[in-house]
């Protein structure tokens, strides 16, 4: 048989070879000890000597290209079997991905931590104190005797004459300073209580306060600190205004109101320069030093935030409203 | 406090529209809440007279009239109100005319009648909720007058909101006053002429506590005729005020205190035994008060007496034997000043907030007691009629306030508010709020009129500067602060970050009132006696929580209510523990504290669907102790909790003290907590989870690691825990992990046992262990746990 033959049927026996077995079978016919192409070579000693090294370089030539042929077909095969394997392992990736719910936190903490971020920035150390409260540090202390007309205001819980459920975080205030001499920047969130329930109070609610001391701490900055951070809260530059005001505590007092969508103020902080018996009381040099202090309701910042409406839906912890917040 | 805003403009008006004047006030710290029309639009209503009244003939209650209008012709109408009769003044709406809620007046007919209008009824106007019959207007109502402008109902009510300090203000006067300061206009002052004295009739007063009430004025002023009735421009000032009209001397001394901001109190003499002694009550002496209340009084409470008896609690209420009736011949009229101590928080002592007690608490001008007696007297004698008596003043000048002197430093101003002010404008200021002002070297010193007794150190000036110059006008600065570094302990673990891990497990953070019901408080905590609150808004919510679990089942039971198949919440915050020894008797303790029911998680196409268990949450307790750094410091022991399962309760120890516990709530709870389906609670103290281990890194070992399995079979009363916790107690050689990762009971294990699989790693840092080393590690376990438990090796 000649040469090219043995090669062109060398090359559809390849062709056809549907499998590696196949394929090596392929091989072994015309490249293994006994192959067609082993055989031609075995028969190269009958030739002259002066043919011998054309025709051997014939059949060598004809094997390489036998060899690139099979190689080329393995190749295919197992790129048709890796191909087979991974279309037989395909999945439907729409399905839903396993993993547990996510909760999420309440969003008067979301405020809460808003706040924080932003003061805490300048500055401004988280302090927290009891809710059982003394009258020295919910009251006296703040400036509001016993018989103050303010203490009518506050709807206060008692336990005794003398404790009660804390009606402000500014007791905290009043610790801190207690303990601390300025500069002082504290920032003081936590739970309050007044004896008030409708639709817009609730028995408990949350208050941050802050408050800085120093030596040269003035109105001024106070209104640049509360605008700064109202703008910084609701991410735009909405109006906003000092409207003056009283707490016992502060004075010059102010009321801080911003400018809603449909035209209406609405307050949302109030705020003041220290008043000196305050700072009296525990025994900071109020001639030294001055001090500004703000409150602000978290839920009303909130409510306003996200467009809450109802005050009592913060505490009834339906997860369908909690979960709008995660 | 709510007045007529015409009124007020009687008195001083400035060029603004009712809602610049509000805007006005509250931007000088005066806040107006509300501004409301006197009444509501309608046009066509004019005063008109019943002149015919007869019956109609097709139906019994209504009848026809003729009505003069001040037209040519008398208007028809026919009308139901069983007062309406001839010779009547009332409100016709006349043809045209269109009433509150757009009602148009038309010509019509009525059960066969014709009737051309309508009489009109206070609350057909909007005026009122009197349904009762048609306004009946005084005889001296002028025909065909426009109805609003009658009644001046093109008026508002403006509701100021004012701040304890601003007593001045609780008058149209002191109103007044502040509106011309802040438009610089003058005020117009009352004319009030001293009414002479036409008799003799007086009663002596004696001041036997002359601190608590320093001033006194008394008059006597007989035949008053108390059946007069109050003309209707007063009655309509009142009634701005949100005052009804009661009877002519109970509306005068009303008016005198909306006017001038002066309480009076008026006595029926003839109830008057011997002479007025001011003095403070006897303790334990009673007083029957106007509204019938019998009160027992305390020493600290001013009284107005006679010779026999107290008559008044001073300043805050009057007596009911001594109050003015429908009999009252001769009055007794008190003008006086008490001073804010003796009456601050009385009132509220015994439950009671009167006009009078709001503004003696919160100060009264002391110079104004003559002039309100002799406006009251004018009004008294104008309405009333009568003799008035002589003015018996009664004072003790020591303890009449003096007005105080007051230095402002123009250097302090500037300081505390943060800006240069001109002394020329703080000069004017302070003179346009009344102050006498001496300008000084480094400021100014001031008296206070006594109108403005708020006014008591440099602080309260500083504020008034500021106010009337105007907040809007001071600059925003940003705060300037030497920068220092806050403290960060790398120890503490933040409670945010233990927050984030719960929520990554799916945990919703809630927040449950600090308050709880008693009854599930004391169904859950048998032993604790919580704190309570004396005055609660419920009694569900009476009860301080000793733990997160009750407000967390709650929460639970409530979206179980709404159909909540998988439910995880946490909460942070104190629990409130009765403790002798603790700050105001309770100890205040931070916790965490977490609950999950129903369902592990949402039903998954390829998961097992099934109900939480006690591994589950158990699972959360140790990721949140795995946040210390030092989970090995804890331990979970079996243990009964008055609210928990007693088969599935730990109590959770960090270093041999117990701060929590986690299990399955009590089934006996289910019913009163209205929980449904198995409930795990877990609580922990937050100090005893914050404190993390700071890292101290050993070199990781290059040589390989080697594992060996073994099953050991015991007691199944045995803890695995317990278990887990000997083979580390022995310090085993090299090794590096113990793993329990089978448990299993039946074929082939007795009854009564079962069987733990456990992995041990060993692995050496220095070089590759050799066999026999971990045979003999591996030997040391298998006898501990033989020797200790009695276990045997499962082949």
């Amino acid at each position: 048989m000649d040469l090219n033959d043995i090669v062109s049927a060398a090359e559809a026996a390849i062709a056809e070879a549907t499998t590696p077995q196949e394929l090596d079978q392929v091989r072994v016919e015309y490249m293994g000890k006994k192959g067609r192409l082993t055989e031609q070579l075995k028969n190269l000693g009958k030739l002259d000597p002066s043919e011998r090294p054309a025709a051997g370089q014939a059949i060598n030539e004809a094997k390489q290209k036998v060899q690139q042929l099979i190689n080329a077909r393995n190749d295919e095969l197992k790129q048709a079997q890796l191909a087979q394997k991974l279309a037989a392992e395909t999945i439907d990736v729409s399905l839903p991905g396993r993993s547990p719910a996510v909760g999420g936190l309440h969003p008067v903490s979301q405020t809460i931590a808003r706040i924080q971020a932003f003061f805490g920035d300048l500055g401004f150390k988280v302090e927290e104190g009891p809710e059982v409260e003394d009258d020295f540090h919910n009251f006296d202390a703040l400036n509001i005797p016993a018989n103050h007309p303010a203490r009518a205001d506050h709807d206060t819980f008692y336990f005794t004459p003398q404790t009660m459920l804390r009606t402000q975080t500014s007791g905290v205030q009043i610790r801190t300073m207690e303990q601390q001499q300025p500069p002082l920047r504290i920032i003081s969130p936590g739970r309050v209580y007044r004896n008030d329930y409708d639709q817009t109070h609730t028995p408990m609610f949350h208050q941050v306060e802050g408050l800085m001391v120093d030596t040269d701490v003035s109105f001024t900055q106070l209104k640049g600190i509360l605008e700064d951070f109202l703008v910084n809260f609701f991410e735009e530059k909405l109006e906003v205004r000092f409207r003056p005001s009283y707490f016992p505590f502060t004075e010059p007092s102010a009321e801080v109101d911003v400018r809603r969508k449909d035209g209406q103020w609405l307050e949302v902080l109030g705020c003041g320069m220290v008043h000196p018996n305050v700072l009296k009381a525990v025994g900071i040099d109020a001639e030294k030093y001055t001090g500004f202090a703000f409150g602000m309701g978290v839920e009303r910042l909130t409510m306003l935030r996200y467009g809450v409406n109802d005050l009592r839906a913060f505490f009834e912890n339906d997860v369908r409203f909690l979960k709008q917040f995660n | 406090m709510k007045f007529s805003e015409k009124w007020l403009r009687s008195w001083v008006n400035p060029k603004l529209t009712s809602v610049e004047l509000s805007e006005q006030l509250s931007m000088a710290g005066l806040e107006v809440d509300g501004i409301e029309p006197v009444a509501e639009d309608f046009s066509g209503v004019v005063v008109g007279e019943v002149v015919k009244c007869w019956q109609h003939p097709n139906a019994d209650k209504l009848q026809v009239t003729e009505v003069n209008v001040g037209a040519d012709e008398p208007a028809t109408i026919v009308c139901g109100a069983p007062n309406c009769r001839a010779g009547l003044k009332v409100a016709v709406a006349t043809v045209g005319a269109v009433l509150p809620g757009d009602f148009k007046i038309k010509k019509a007919k009525l059960r066969g009648e014709p009737s051309h209008g309508m009489l009109c009824s206070a609350a057909e106007l909007g005026l009122s909720d009197d349904h009762d019959g048609i306004s009946e207007l005084p005889s001296d109502a002028p025909i065909g007058m426009d109805y609003r402008e009658y009644l001046e109902l093109n008026d508002h009510i403006l509701d100021v909101d004012l701040t304890p300090n601003r007593a001045d203000c609780l008058s149209i006067r002191g109103i007044a006053r502040e509106v011309g300061v802040l438009n610089r206009l003058p005020v117009v002052e009352l004319e009030i002429q001293p009414v002479a004295a036409q008799t003799d009739a007086q009663k002596q007063i004696k001041l036997s506590a002359p601190a608590a009430c320093p001033r006194y004025l008394g008059r006597v002023i007989q035949n008053v005729n108390v059946s007069a009735t109050s003309p209707l421009w007063l009655q309509e000032r009142l009634r701005r005020s949100g005052i009804r009209s009661i009877d002519p001397v109970v509306d005068i001394t009303n008016y005198v205190l909306l006017e001038l901001g002066h309480p009076m109190h008026a006595f029926d003499l003839d109830k008057l035994t011997g002479d007025i002694d001011v003095r403070m009550a006897a303790q334990g002496e009673k007083l029957r008060l106007l509204d019938g209340e019998e009160v027992t009084l305390d020493d600290d409470v001013l009284v107005i007496a006679d010779s026999e008896k107290p008559l008044a609690m001073a300043g805050i209420f009057g007596g009911e034997g001594s109050g003015v009736t429908q009999e009252t011949k001769h009055v007794f009229l008190e003008s006086a000043f008490f001073a804010p101590a003796a009456i601050a928080g009385r009132a509220r002592r015994f439950g009671l907030h009167t006009d009078a007690s709001h503004r003696y608490e919160r100060g009264v001008d002391s110079e104004l007691q003559h002039q309100a007696m002799e406006r009251a007297t004018q009004l008294l004698l104008e309405i009333c009629g009568g003799e008035a008596g002589p003015v018996v003043e009664a004072k003790s000048a020591e303890h009449l306030p003096q007005a105080a002197k007051v230095s402002l430093r123009h250097q302090r101003l500037n300081q505390v508010i943060g800006m240069e002010f001109a002394r020329d404008e703080v000069t004017e200021i302070l003179t346009r709020l009344g102050f006498a002002v001496e300008v000084t070297a480094s400021g100014w010193d001031v008296v206070a009129p006594s109108f403005r007794f708020d006014i008591a150190i440099e602080e309260d000036l500083i504020e008034e500067v500021a106010r009337v110059y105007g907040y809007h006008r001071i600059q925003a600065a940003a705060p300037a602060a030497q920068l220092r570094m806050i403290s960060r302990q790398e120890s503490k673990t933040d409670t945010a970050r233990l927050k984030s891990l719960l929520i990554d497990r799916g945990y919703q953070e809630a927040i449950t009132y600090s308050f709880v019901d008693p009854k599930h408080q004391a169904a859950m905590f048998d032993d604790i006696a919580a704190l309570t609150l004396p005055h609660p808004i419920s009694v569900e919510m009476s009860s301080m929580r000793v733990s997160l679990w009750p407000g967390l089942a709650n929460a639970v039971a409530y979206n179980q209510k709404r159909q909540q198949p998988s439910l995880a919440f946490f909460e942070t915050g104190l629990r409130f523990l009765p403790q002798d020894d603790a700050e105001n008797g309770v100890l205040q303790q931070a916790v965490i504290g977490g609950i999950r029911a129903g369902k592990v998680r949402k039903e998954h196409w390829s998961d097992e669907d099934r109900a939480v268990d006690f591994y589950d949450i158990k699972g959360d307790v140790e990721a949140l102790l795995a946040a210390t750094g030092s989970l090995s410091e804890y331990r979970f022991v079996a243990d009964e909790h008055s609210a928990l399962h007693p088969g599935q309760s730990a109590a959770i120890f960090r270093s041999g003290k117990r701060v929590g516990y986690v299990g399955a709530l009590h089934p006996k709870l289910d019913k009163v907590l209205g929980l449904n389906g198995r409930t795990f609670v877990f609580e922990l103290e937050l100090d005893a989870i914050t404190t993390r281990q700071l890292p101290s890194a050993t070199a990781v070992s290059k040589y390989p690691s080697i594992r060996r399995d073994l099953a050991v079979v015991l007691d199944q009363q045995i803890a695995a825990g317990e278990v887990l916790a000997a083979i580390e107690k022995i310090g085993v050689n090299h090794l590096v992990d113990l793993n329990l990762f089978d448990v299993y009971q039946g074929t082939g294990v007795a009854e009564g046992q079962r069987s733990l699989a456990l992995s041990l790693t060993l692995q050496h840092p220095e070089r590759t262990l050799e066999e026999q080393e971990v045979n003999a590690s591996v030997k040391t376990v298998v006898d501990t746990l033989i020797a200790e438990f009695g276990a045997t090796l499962r082949e």
